[in-house]
């Protein structure tokens, strides 16, 4: 069963979700975005995904982690070359998740 | 991206239909682990089964989904869950910019729900679709097949990975944590080619360390507020040597 809260979260999340999607496409072309805001919201994603990974990378436990027995910021590096080099998502998830696993075994 | 799509084929309601199915197949492919990790990460980090099902039914938007489950883990509260969830996604209305002008023609019966049906990956095919120059009436059909079949797998997956995710009773043991860590790298990674993304990345991971200790994850959102003033300004200050 669904809490009182959960079914506010969703809620929530689904209202500025479609908010977020929906009047753009129903104004169609009658609406202009400024500039300044087309360039900054392509920066949004990059912005959001380094602000989530860098402290899961760096204090996985809650405090600073600059450690080589560290394996969520070993294997996060090795993920981001990775990544960098074949831009193949799932065989960055595969070799990232088996990299991870390995060292945290190893060490 | 080397188009898939045969345009002299697709010129009835259900040829355009489930071209839009077979153009959208391997991003459907890519978002399996992702689709299957969701369930499984997000009834772990305390959320229930109803609402795990509820937020891939309802929301529909998988990177936002991830954030959400990671913010419920940390304990972040609705309001703080919600406001992230509209940055995450602002994204879209720029996809929306972008298709609109292709679909001023389409009433609100269809905008609606392909409105809510738009996702990353329906976005890069159908944009595709639209740009091709045969003047086919249509298109919409094209959006309504990729979109039907992006959902449809995601609510599978949503469902499997939740009874993987029960099945395993401790993720963090599992490395399953990492995997939305991974995930967001892999998404992240390939586009660090450019100075103003690089200044964004570098701005805004120094800014969510230095802001960790805020509460209810609010260094979250003024980390990437910082991360794009950051890149706005390193691309002015190319635009104008």
């Amino acid at each position: 069963m669904m809490t009182a809260q959960e079914a506010l979260l969703v809620a929530g999340m689904a209202a500025v979700t479609f908010l977020v999607r929906w009047p753009v496409l129903a104004l169609v072309s009658r609406v202009n975005l400024p500039g300044p805001v087309l360039d900054g919201m392509k920066f949004i994603p990059a912005a959001v995904l380094t602000a989530i990974i860098v402290p899961a990378m760096l204090m996985p436990t809650g405090s600073l982690e600059v450690s080589i027995t560290n394996a969520y910021l070993v294997a996060g590096v090795a993920s981001g070359v990775i990544a960098f080099r074949t831009r193949n998502l799932l065989l960055t998830i595969v070799l990232g998740m088996g990299i991870f696993l390995f060292w945290r075994w190893f060490w | 991206m080397v188009s898939t799509i045969d345009s002299t084929r697709t010129q009835t309601r259900s040829a355009e239909f489930w071209q839009g199915v077979k153009a959208t197949f391997p991003l459907v492919v890519g978002a399996i682990p992702f689709g299957i990790i969701f369930g499984a990460l997000a009834v772990n980090s305390g959320l229930s089964v109803a609402a795990t099902a509820a937020m891939s039914a309802f929301v529909f938007a998988g990177s936002s989904q991830f954030v959400a489950a990671g913010l419920v883990a940390g304990g972040a509260g609705a309001f703080i869950i919600i406001l992230t969830t509209f940055v995450v996604n602002l994204r879209h209305s720029l996809y929306s910019v972008t298709l609109a002008p292709h679909m001023k023609h389409l009433p609100q019966r269809w905008l609606v729900p392909l409105a809510f049906w738009l996702t990353d990956e329906s976005f890069l095919v159908v944009e595709q679709r639209y740009r091709q120059p045969d003047d086919s009436p249509y298109k919409h059909w094209f959006f309504l097949g990729s979109a039907i079949f992006m959902y449809t797998n995601w609510q599978l997956c949503t469902w499997i990975g939740i009874f993987a995710g029960q099945a395993l009773p401790d993720p963090a043991s599992w490395g399953l944590d990492f995997a939305l860590v991974v995930t967001f790298i892999g998404m992240l990674a390939p586009g660090l080619r450019s100075r103003p993304v690089i200044a964004c990345v570098l701005v805004a991971g120094a800014a969510a360390l230095l802001l960790a200790g805020l509460p209810n994850k609010l260094g979250l959102i003024v980390a990437t507020l910082a991360g794009v003033a950051a890149g706005m300004l390193a691309e002015r200050g190319r635009a104008t040597p």
